[in-house]
């Protein structure tokens, strides 16, 4: 009985925490300000569409939502080609070489993206990479190597050595056993790395701030930073801007649960 | 390539096709490559960087000068550095014992699947997808001292002396700030526990049971004990997870009121652009590092050890 008591109300409590917000937020962007603070859980009085319609005809969110999406696509594209080549290359090495780099990438796990800020604001600005997209595709490209590393290596190791020795004795070389064994076997971790990818780099705030001052270049998490002075406490604007920011996150983990929940899981279970 | 994984391990003297297998290994470096290359020049390289700048008073503009180890020096006498140090070991600690045990008792509350537990557990994991920055205006929002949601509930209910000023107050908002992040990520270390849990075999419980042990005596007994490895890796990564909160604690507070809530991440960005005293968030960086592979290394050991 006292189980079951503190089971309800333990997992009540935590929906509560979560419902809660997420209504004052989605109800808060088709409010006016005043109405947010003084009900902020009431339906609107009337749904209005203001909000959004200020907040792409007067601001630059339209623009800030196509330089995330830019950035992102080309990040997690990039990164998922490159790493799983490299996973691949490094568990199939027998010689110590893949064990070196293994341990390289590893390096780069647990140190906080922080602690090279500097270098890498250096390198950007005497390479003129600073204000670019690309500028910021690389860095993400750069620091998501680690962890895309990790977790496909982990799996290529895992594929039979029998189904790889099959097609070398017919004489497949390295790439052709990625390409026509690895690659295939590997679509569910993957779709698993490529999901992470996506949501760590959409919601990354801290190499746009780092790297990008010029408005027409920023990307989301940095705009909201803006809007917020802008709009000075105006909530209902800056919820209105967090549901621009979240929509796509919100609509893809709605469509995919699965592979959301393996894939943001993936980091932490092999990190 | 006629080689097996334990071939190769011991060495394996017998390869008729060696030749063929080192071209093949010089095949796979050169796949191993771009990636290589990208991260030694893009990532590993900046961070090494740490050390030339961390000996000198570079300012982001002007020509560096060497001055030796005086930043090093520097950080003893430095009240920001000394109270940041203890704030992120205070917010560390905070979020890492909130977290494991509120997803711990989450995934043991949500393990079994019914229609319920499929929706709380999507609920909870939620959170993990939205970005810190967003998160952060947010509860921004709820913790607004006046007209704030979580103010006006504990007024309502006569719990004025809780309605606190929880960003704005330099006793609490470190404090604030860790709720949200355990609030923020709990969904997330709640679905490793439930992976952890579904390992364990259910005839450890049905034992149990015969043997007439209650709910507390089966937690300690059987979950606990065979959770371990499951906690080991959920309060590390939490650990390190408390490290990065950058975006979060930047957008909520930026480290304020007087650096009440200033934690090692936003400290390092903080020197370097905001006070140009790059030279010295390099060293303080270079700290950061070396602080987090102890604690890593130290949390290993003592998490081997117990099993």
């Amino acid at each position: 009985m006292f189980y079951k008591i503190s089971r309800i109300f333990a997992l009540s409590t935590f929906a509560v925490l979560i419902i809660i917000p997420t209504l004052v937020v989605v109800l808060g962007s088709f409010k006016g300000d005043l109405e947010l603070m003084t009900k902020p859980l009431a339906l609107p009085e009337s749904w209005s569409l203001d909000n959004y319609r200020e907040l792409f005809n007067n601001g630059e969110i339209g623009r800030n939502f196509r330089n995330s999406s830019i950035v992102t696509l080309f990040s997690v594209l990039i990164t998922l080609f490159i790493s799983s080549l490299a996973s691949f290359g490094i568990a199939r090495m027998i010689n110590v070489t893949g064990k070196v780099l293994f341990i390289l990438f590893s390096l780069g796990l647990a140190i906080p993206a922080a602690t090279s800020i500097i270098g890498i604001y250096e390198l950007f600005v005497r390479f003129s990479l600073t204000n670019t997209l690309y500028g910021l595709v690389v860095i993400n490209v750069a620091s998501t190597l680690p962890i895309s590393i990790f977790i496909l290596t982990a799996f290529f190791r895992q594929i039979p050595h029998e189904l790889f020795e099959s097609a070398s004795m017919d004489g497949a070389r390295p790439f052709r056993l990625y390409r026509s064994i690895a690659l295939p076997l590997s679509r569910p971790s993957m779709a698993a790395v490529a999901i992470f990818l996506f949501v760590i780099t959409w919601n990354d705030l801290l190499y746009p701030l780092l790297l990008i001052t010029q408005a027409d270049l920023k990307t989301l998490p940095l705009a909201l930073l803006d809007y917020r002075g802008e709009y000075a406490i105006n909530f209902s604007m800056i919820f209105t801007a967090v549901m621009v920011a979240s929509l796509p996150m919100v609509v893809m983990y709605l469509s995919m649960q699965k592979t959301f929940v393996s894939g943001l899981t993936a980091g932490a279970v092999k990190g | 390539m006629s080689r097996t994984e334990t071939g190769a391990r011991k060495g394996a003297s017998p390869r008729p096709k060696n030749k063929l297998a080192r071209a093949n290994d010089r095949v796979l470096i050169l796949m191993a490559l771009p990636a290589v290359l990208i991260y030694a020049f893009f990532y590993l390289y900046p961070t090494i960087n740490n050390l030339r700048y961390s000996l000198t008073n570079w300012d982001g503009f002007k020509e560096a000068e060497f001055i030796g180890i005086s930043n090093f020096e520097r950080m003893n006498n430095d009240g920001v550095f000394t109270k940041t140090l203890g704030n992120n070991i205070e917010f560390t600690l905070l979020v890492v014992i909130f977290q494991t045990a509120l997803s711990l008792l989450f995934a043991i509350f949500l393990l079994k699947n019914s229609r319920t537990t499929t929706f709380l557990r999507t609920l909870y994991f939620f959170p993990t997808i939205i970005s810190s920055v967003s998160v952060a205006m947010v509860w921004q929002f709820l913790y607004e001292p006046n007209l704030g949601p979580l103010n006006v509930f504990l007024n309502s209910i006569g719990l004025d002396f809780l309605a606190l000023n929880w960003l704005g107050s330099e006793t609490v908002t470190l404090r604030a700030i860790a709720f949200t992040q355990v609030w923020f990520h709990t969904g997330q270390m709640m679905v490793v526990y439930i992976a952890g849990l579904q390992q364990i075999p259910a005839e450890l419980y049905e034992a149990a049971e015969v043997d007439g042990a209650s709910r507390w005596q089966q937690f300690k007994s059987v979950t606990w004990p065979m959770a371990l490895p499951t906690t080991a890796v959920v309060m590390a990564y939490t650990t390190i997870q408390s490290f990065r909160a950058f975006d979060l604690v930047f957008a909520m507070t930026g480290g304020g009121p007087n650096n009440s809530s200033s934690i090692l991440v936003t400290m390092i960005y903080l020197t370097a652009f905001n006070e140009f005293r790059f030279g010295y968030a390099a060293a303080q960086s270079i700290f950061l590092i070396i602080f987090i592979l102890a604690l890593t290394a130290l949390q290993r050991r003592i998490l081997r050890t117990k099993y």
